[in-house]
């Protein structure tokens, strides 16, 4: 398997004399597609920020792989009006690209029509194509998506996912992805952390069920890009920090085993 | 030739609406128009202290607001204000300790209309060899620099994964502005900076194109407005730095009411 890109070995960060998150503890291989869920505040966007090195940790350490490269594709964008950006001078934001492989960028995520077109014109699954022809572009070893699919209709939001996987199995990158949607992820998710503070359990998607009442909420082709992330919560979370276990003992620190990847 | 006011006065207009293009565009897209004033505001304190210590202007006022950058930037992160907030109180403060400063020290030396609107025809050999020299320097960074300027823009969450850190972007370019009004201070004044730097790109905006096109031509309109801003002073007898930003107002005006058609023609020929 050789080094994983990313490990993190009880990582923690610190906002405002609070823990924003603590106790990391997972690693991204290549290959391997991780989605982070979990709730508003829960430390998701502040762990993706670890992982891309832009902010260290105040505890435990994040070890990254030797020249890892990274493309990010951000949660949203305003981009102001006054700004004249056409779709192919955002493929050369933070690197400059040959035409032909901006096109094939392009190309593959199915918007090469719009490259003159400017970024304020496109609609939200547009945009978000557009911004992961970009970060494919650098020829990452990690892909980090914040909540690609926020605002982003089903079809496209469907379609994205599938882009994800297509880049996955030809490039080979890593894929870092916070879900904005505490419990549909991707079906393709090797694992899922779940979020809240710390790593509250995480596993494989295996224990997703296709669900009817799902399929028909969502229309029912949507199987095969999609899953119900079950959880099993076995503690509680009290306002004071402290947590209240399945057997009603109270301790400062959830219950270890619900740390550990269920295999 | 430079023993002439007025091409020293011209010459100073057409380098300093040179540099000022680019900058006016980076202004604009982080809608950070009252920074540039602020920091315009705070350089009459420069100037006032400068006086005060018997140093050069050019000297105090570079200081003071790079200061005033650092004070709004500690004040941004510590304080439950917003920017904008912050930007008025720096602002109306440092222009207040700056009038208070000059009329105490009751120098002959200041005059502070002068301050206010500038004197581009009272323009030195020495002052067009800062704004040749420093502005060569500016462009060169903004150059050199442009891609991080721009990314930070953009987005800084993209800039800062990808390895162009946003906060670098945000000091330089508070930097290149604070520079800029100190440079351009003497030609315009305190009150007309932040109009030379941002009427030009505004009206370089209906060009579209690309960020690269529109710096370009804000560069071209300030150019036009300074030189038919100092030549209508010159024949109507009107002040000279408000003359320029009329007639850089003017462009403005007459660029906007162009039909689009018209841009679109421009952008495609300068495309091929």
């Amino acid at each position: 398997m050789g080094h994983p890109l990313i490990s993190m070995q009880q990582a923690g960060v610190k906002r405002d004399h609070r823990w924003a998150v603590r106790g990391l503890n997972f690693t991204i291989e290549r290959g391997e597609i991780v989605t982070i869920v979990g709730p508003n505040g829960a430390g998701k966007s502040t762990t993706a920020k670890l992982a891309i090195g832009a902010i260290t940790p105040d505890e435990g350490a994040v070890v990254r792989h030797n020249g890892l490269r990274v493309g990010y594709v951000p949660q949203k964008l305003f981009i102001d009006p006054a700004l004249p950006l056409q779709v192919s001078r955002l493929m050369q934001l933070t690197t400059t690209v040959d035409h032909a492989a901006c096109a094939r960028a392009l190309d593959a995520v199915g918007i090469e029509h719009l490259a003159s077109a400017y970024v304020q014109d496109l609609s939200g699954g547009e945009f978000q194509r557009a911004l992961l022809a970009r970060a494919i572009l650098r020829k990452p070893d990690l892909l980090v998506l914040d909540e690609p699919v926020q605002g982003v209709d089903f079809a496209s939001e469907v379609m994205l996912y599938d882009l994800i996987k297509t880049i996955r199995d030809t490039s080979g990158c890593g894929v870092l992805m916070i879900s904005h949607d505490l419990h549909i992820v991707m079906a393709d998710t090797d694992t899922v952390l779940c979020l809240n503070g710390h790593i509250c359990c995480s596993g494989s998607p295996d224990t997703v069920v296709t669900n009817p009442e799902y399929m028909r909420l969502f229309g029912g082709h949507s199987a095969g890009q999609l899953a119900v992330y079950q959880h099993d919560h076995d503690h509680i979370h009290l306002p004071d920090g402290t947590v209240q276990h399945a057997d009603g003992s109270i301790s400062d620190h959830c219950h270890p085993a619900s740390e550990t990847p269920h295999a | 030739m430079l023993d002439d006011f007025f091409t020293r006065a011209l010459l100073a207009g057409v380098g300093l609406a040179v540099i000022v293009g680019p900058l006016g565009c980076l202004i604009i897209w982080r809608q950070m128009a009252f920074f540039g004033d602020t920091l315009a505001h705070a350089a009459l304190l420069g100037i006032a202290l400068a006086v005060m210590a018997d140093l050069s202007p050019m000297i105090g006022v570079p200081v003071v607001t790079v200061a005033s950058c650092v004070a709004l930037l500690v004040a941004k992160n510590s304080q439950r204000l917003s920017s904008d907030t912050i930007l008025a109180i720096l602002a109306h403060s440092t222009l207040a300790c700056g009038l208070i400063l000059i009329t105490i020290s009751g120098s002959r030396a200041v005059n502070v209309n002068g301050l206010l609107f500038g004197d581009i025809l009272a323009v030195s050999k020495t002052d067009l060899m800062v704004i040749y020299g420093g502005g060569a320097l500016i462009m060169g960074i903004i150059f050199w620099q442009w891609r991080r300027l721009l990314a930070a823009i953009v987005s800084p969450e993209i800039a800062e994964a990808e390895g162009l850190s946003p906060q670098r972007a945000e000091w330089l370019f508070m930097i290149l502005i604070a520079f800029v009004v100190s440079i351009s201070l003497k030609l315009v004044g305190v009150l007309l900076v932040t109009a030379l730097m941002i009427i030009p790109a505004a009206a370089a905006r209906r060009f579209g194109g690309s960020p690269e096109l529109m710096a370009a031509m804000a560069s071209v309109f300030g150019v036009i407005g300074s030189v038919g801003g100092l030549y209508g002073s010159a024949y109507f007898d009107t002040p000279s730095g408000p003359s320029i930003i009329l007639a850089s107002a003017l462009i403005l005006v007459i660029v906007m009411i162009l039909p689009r058609p018209v841009f679109k023609l421009m952008i495609r020929r300068g495309a091929k």
